[in-house]
């Protein structure tokens, strides 16, 4: 614990102590807005809709509980299968692909481009749209009598066929696909970021050693970019979490259920079909999993800092 | 890296051209696509090809979406809607900065027992999802007598926004060494004077990265939009769903498209025109992660 | 448009005669109508309310057929706060009025003889515990087939009337080169066809006990099973692009002479008349296969709020009682497409296909021929539609559409939500 108290200067000036005092207290009024504001506006909401999850509100809340029911009848439901396995499908693809795409951009763009400015500018543009106009863009290119397949039927490609988003089996990736587009060019600047902050006489030094490049970056650069994978990570999971303006925008969730996503499964029972129970109990679900998920790594990344 | 080390590798300095200006190209086909169908006319749309260029130029579904355009009753486009999300977003956007920018700063320079758990619980309200709290919040805007007013759709996007701005700024100042602020205290420095002092002066990045991120988010926002605006404030982003989302009629996509790139135009002029300042102040933040 | 016009400065006269305009007040009213004929159709009732010097504080939620404006309100009433009236939809008005929001239009319904207007059976839908809460402004019907006579002559087939009939039309259209039948894959669109066709299969009676009173014995049944594989018979002429398409551009399909046929409510007239076509000579209305003389109805409402404020009140009464006066009924209907809620109105300004309209609806209430739309709120809970949705649509889009399964999924997931 590196507290700021135990440093000499306290011991050494004694008439401050008593602005010292004041000092104790100002970092914590100075937070205690944010605390009233998180404290309730997200964990006395998230206790609330715990409770209401073990009652059977249906239309608006009301407090007459029913145990686990909403939970088992959760679990009885094949919509929410579906939403909890496309949450696994379009949160890892994404993420995964997200970084993929990204880090490489990077790297290729540190190599002292011209035009580079320009460059980012066109990647990262796509973080500046909404999802619903993202959303709106990619159902339109990607509908196969409108977009990309209709295309390349002009262009005398005749046996071309891309009809993902209206195919059930394959709808969900192009979700991703989408998401991919907005998001990667984000993770492009934050490693860009930090490999700006890569001493180069690190890189000066290996290529001395006869190291290739590409080997310098797998095995000395990336790892020492650790806590831009943590922050990227930390974006692209809210990204993807928050997905639900870009399900909605492009699919609604169909064919069929077929790209469902938690999100929108909560939405859709807790306010359009009047099961608000059912819709608290997913809630707390999918809260559950980001939280069984998060804070091993949120606990193992803020720690292993401290030792740095 | 230096030029010199390269001067043997051409082939592989062509694919690296080839692949980052072949990625340009696919990131830049959405906004061309919208681009373009938003100069066409109807008929172009329906029989012409998605990329080819419009046959016949015309503004009309720019001055319709801008003017003319139907949103309810009235049809005066999306131009009134301007000013609603303008008169939210400015506020908002800066007072989540500064909160952001006093939360970081206490998180990395003046620890308390508990101030890493409070961090952490922060980072955890990323990821609630925004549909949990619809109801709950309604609720409270509604008791503090702030249901359906401009004011209180700012205080949600304050409460809801400020995690990541704290998360940004904490970033940022615990990159910079502790001794500078050891220093300043033991000259007798207190609280303000050494954030307004020391840290202020050199927070231009992450000032410029949490003002930018806050604008897209909030100027983006339609979910608290259409819920916690009244009926005469709503911002643009529910002007254009109205304007887009209709069931009925004929589907004008030149006029939703250019209101799609009309609600889009402030966040894409400040990604293009400050976005270097982004990847600087991320540049600055990202030292120590 | 100008008979729009005509029809509202008339009346803008007429209203300013009568003595109850003395008090101004402020009406916000949520709705979903936010382009074409809907929209036109709202901005009647808008100029309506301020001819009586009231104020009409527009609030305009566009999406998902009003999803998204149902979410709004729920958070409208929780933070104390709703709107003065709001469109809402069959069973959803008992839920509001159960907990207390809607406030009694009694008064009004009495002063203008709402009883002896209204039908029974949609005074009933407006009712809580014998009590007005909520106004009708019209009557959809939705069991309707859309038809473009040029498509159907070219590969020489007859408008189908029975299920037989379609499948035989629908082969000689796919031969000829047409999409049978024009169809959006959402959701709703999937149970408006469904609806239709289980009407056709099943008759009214147990169309009734399956999806108004939910009588397990109809609904887990081998007449549902036949159900099923008639719908995914009728859905095998859809084209395979269908997925998320909106209806509008489903019917675009039919206009443009892609499609042969559309089976939809007469919302959809308004996209023929939209396009400058007239019915019987353009375009073709006839009862879905196998429905004829029966009508499944969907009634738009108004649902009101209980409010503070006397004179808003006033207000919020006054549009209670425009809503159902003649003036706005032709108006609105003839925007919409849809047929005046009252029956004892004159029809003669109407098209051909409101005119059957109207005549089936009086007819059918009359016979036992008219039942309530599932797909459309009328005849369940959000719940229990919600559930039905998921299966139908589901079973729409899987491969393998066994309907016996898709018999026992129903009968689970009915049984579940009740």
């Amino acid at each position: 614990m590196e507290h700021i108290q135990h440093t000499p200067a306290r011991v050494a000036k004694a008439p401050t102590r008593l602005l010292d005092g004041l000092q104790r207290w100002l970092p914590k009024l100075v937070v205690a807005p944010t605390f009233v504001l998180v404290g309730i506006g997200i964990y006395a909401f998230m206790i609330w809709t715990g409770v209401l999850s073990f009652t059977s509100s249906s239309f608006l809340p009301v407090y007459d509980f029913v145990g686990f029911d909403q939970y088992a009848k959760l679990m009885d439901n094949d919509r929410w299968l579906t939403a909890s396995v496309n949450l696994g499908i379009f949160g890892g693809l994404f993420i995964l692909c997200c970084l993929v795409i990204g880090v490489v951009l990077a790297i290729f763009l540190d190599q002292k481009i011209r035009q580079e400015g320009a460059l980012r500018t066109i990647y990262l543009y796509p973080m500046a749209l909404s999802m619903i106009v993202t959303g709106t863009v990619w159902k339109w290119i990607l509908n196969p009598s409108l977009g990309l397949e209709k295309l390349m039927h002009d262009w005398g490609w005749s046996s071309f066929s891309f009809d993902w988003l209206v195919n059930s089996d394959m709808a969900i990736y192009t979700i991703v696909i989408a998401a991919v587009w907005q998001a990667s060019g984000f993770v492009m600047a934050l490693f860009l970021a930090g490999l700006r902050g890569v001493d180069s006489a690190i890189i000066r030094a290996a290529r001395v050693d006869g190291a290739s490049l590409p080997r310098i970056y797998w095995s000395i650069i990336l790892p020492s970019l650790r806590p831009v994978f943590f922050s990227a990570v930390m974006v692209l999971a809210h990204i993807a979490i928050k997905s639900f303006d870009l399900v909605m925008a492009m699919t609604a969730g169909g064919p069929g259920y077929s790209t469902d996503l938690p999100a929108v499964f909560m939405y859709t029972h807790s306010f359009t079909r009047g099961q608000m129970g059912l819709g608290s109990a997913s809630a707390m679900l999918m809260l559950g999993a980001i939280l069984a998920l998060l804070v091993p790594y949120l606990y193992s990344e803020l720690r292993g800092k401290r030792h740095d | 890296m230096t030029e010199r080390s390269h001067s043997g590798l051409r082939p592989s300095r062509i694919a690296i051209h080839a692949v980052l200006i072949l990625a340009a190209l696919v990131y830049l086909i959405p906004l061309f696509i919208m681009l373009i169908t938003s100069f066409k006319t109807p008929m172009d749309i329906r029989t012409g090809n998605l990329m080819a260029l419009p046959s016949e130029w015309t503004t009309l579904g720019w001055s319709k979406a801008w003017s003319e355009a139907c949103t309810g009753v009235q049809c005066d486009g999306i131009r009134g809607y301007f000013w609603n999300s303008f008169k939210m977003t400015v506020p908002a956007v800066l007072i989540s900065t500064l909160l952001g920018a006093f939360n970081g700063y206490v998180l990395s320079k003046w620890k308390f027992r508990g101030s890493d758990l409070f961090f952490g619980m922060l980072l955890f309200g990323c990821f609630v999802p925004f549909q949990v709290v619809l109801l709950p919040m309604a609720a409270t805007l509604g008791k503090l007598g702030l249901a359906n007013t401009t004011s209180g759709l700012v205080l949600v996007h304050v409460v809801y926004g400020v995690a990541f701005t704290t998360l940004f700024f904490r970033n940022y100042y615990v990159a910079i060494p502790d001794a500078l602020v050891k220093a300043a205290r033991l000259d007798g420095a207190g609280f303000f004077t050494i954030f307004f002092r020391i840290l202020l002066p050199m927070s231009t990045p992450i000032f410029m990265v949490s003002l930018i991120w806050q604008f897209t988010q909030i100027w983006n926002d339609f979910l608290f939009g259409v819920v916690f605006a009244s009926g005469d404030s709503q911002p643009i982003t529910v002007a254009l769903n109205n304007l887009v989302n209709t069931s009925t009629g004929v589907k004008e996509y030149n006029v939703d498209m250019a209101a799609a790139m009309i609600a889009a135009l402030p966040t894409l002029v400040v990604y293009i025109v400050a976005g270097k300042y982004f990847i600087r102040g991320l540049t600055a933040g990202s030292i120590k992660g | 448009m100008s008979s729009i016009k005509r029809t509202l400065s008339a009346f803008a006269l007429s209203a300013s005669l009568l003595p109850a305009a003395v008090q101004a007040g402020e009406v916000e009213v949520l709705h979903w109508w936010t382009a074409g004929g809907e929209a036109r159709a709202a901005a009647a009732l808008k100029d309506m309310m301020e001819a009586q010097g009231h104020t009409w504080k527009d609030f305009a939620v566009a999406g998902g057929g009003g999803e998204a404006a149902m979410t709004v309100l729920k958070t409208r009433a929780v933070s104390g706060n709703p709107p003065a009236a709001a469109q809402i939809k069959g069973l959803d008005i008992r839920e509001w009025a159960k907990l207390g929001f809607l406030t009694n239009l009694d008064d009004v319904a009495e002063a203008n003889h709402w009883d002896q207007l209204i039908p029974p059976v949609i005074a009933d839908v407006m009712k809580y515990e014998g009590h007005y809460v909520a106004v009708p402004i019209n009557v959809h019907r939705v069991n309707w087939i859309w038809a473009n006579p040029d498509v159907l002559k070219q590969a020489g087939v007859e408008l189908p009337r029975t299920l037989d009939e379609f499948y035989a039309a629908a082969d000689k259209l796919k031969a000829a080169g047409y999409i049978p039948l024009a169809h959006g894959g959402q959701p709703w669109q999937d149970a408006t066809v469904f609806e239709a066709v289980a009407l056709a299969v099943m008759g009214p009676e147990d169309y009734a006990r399956a999806f108004v009173e939910h009588d397990m014995a109809v609904i887990n049944s081998p007449l549902m099973e036949t159900v099923f594989a008639e719908f995914a018979k009728v859905m095998s002429y859809v084209d395979p692009n269908a997925a998320g398409r909106d209806w509008n551009s489903a019917t675009a399909m039919v206009i443009r002479g892609e499609a042969a046929m559309q089976i939809m409510g007469d919302w959809a007239k308004g996209e023929f008349t939209a396009a400058g076509l007239t019915p019987g000579k353009d375009y073709i209305c006839a009862p879905a296969p196998g429905t004829d003389g029966e009508f499944t109805f969907n009634v738009d409402s108004f649902a009101m709020f209980r409010l503070n404020d006397e004179d808003n009140s006033q207000a919020q009464k006054d549009l209670a009682r425009t809503i159902l006066e003649p003036e706005f009924q032709t108006v609105f209907n003839q925007a919409k497409g849809s047929i005046p809620v009252r029956t004892d109105m004159d029809m003669s300004g109407f098209d051909a296909c409101a005119q059957a309209s109207m005549e089936t609806f009086k007819r059918s209430a009359q016979d036992g021929g008219l039942v309530p739309s599932f797909a459309h709120g009328l005849a369940t809970t959000s719940y229990v539609q919600g559930q039905i949705f998921d299966v139908v649509t589901n079973f729409v889009n899987s491969d393998n559409k066994d309907p016996a399964r898709a018999t026992d999924q129903l009968a689970a997931a009915i049984q579940a939500a009740l």
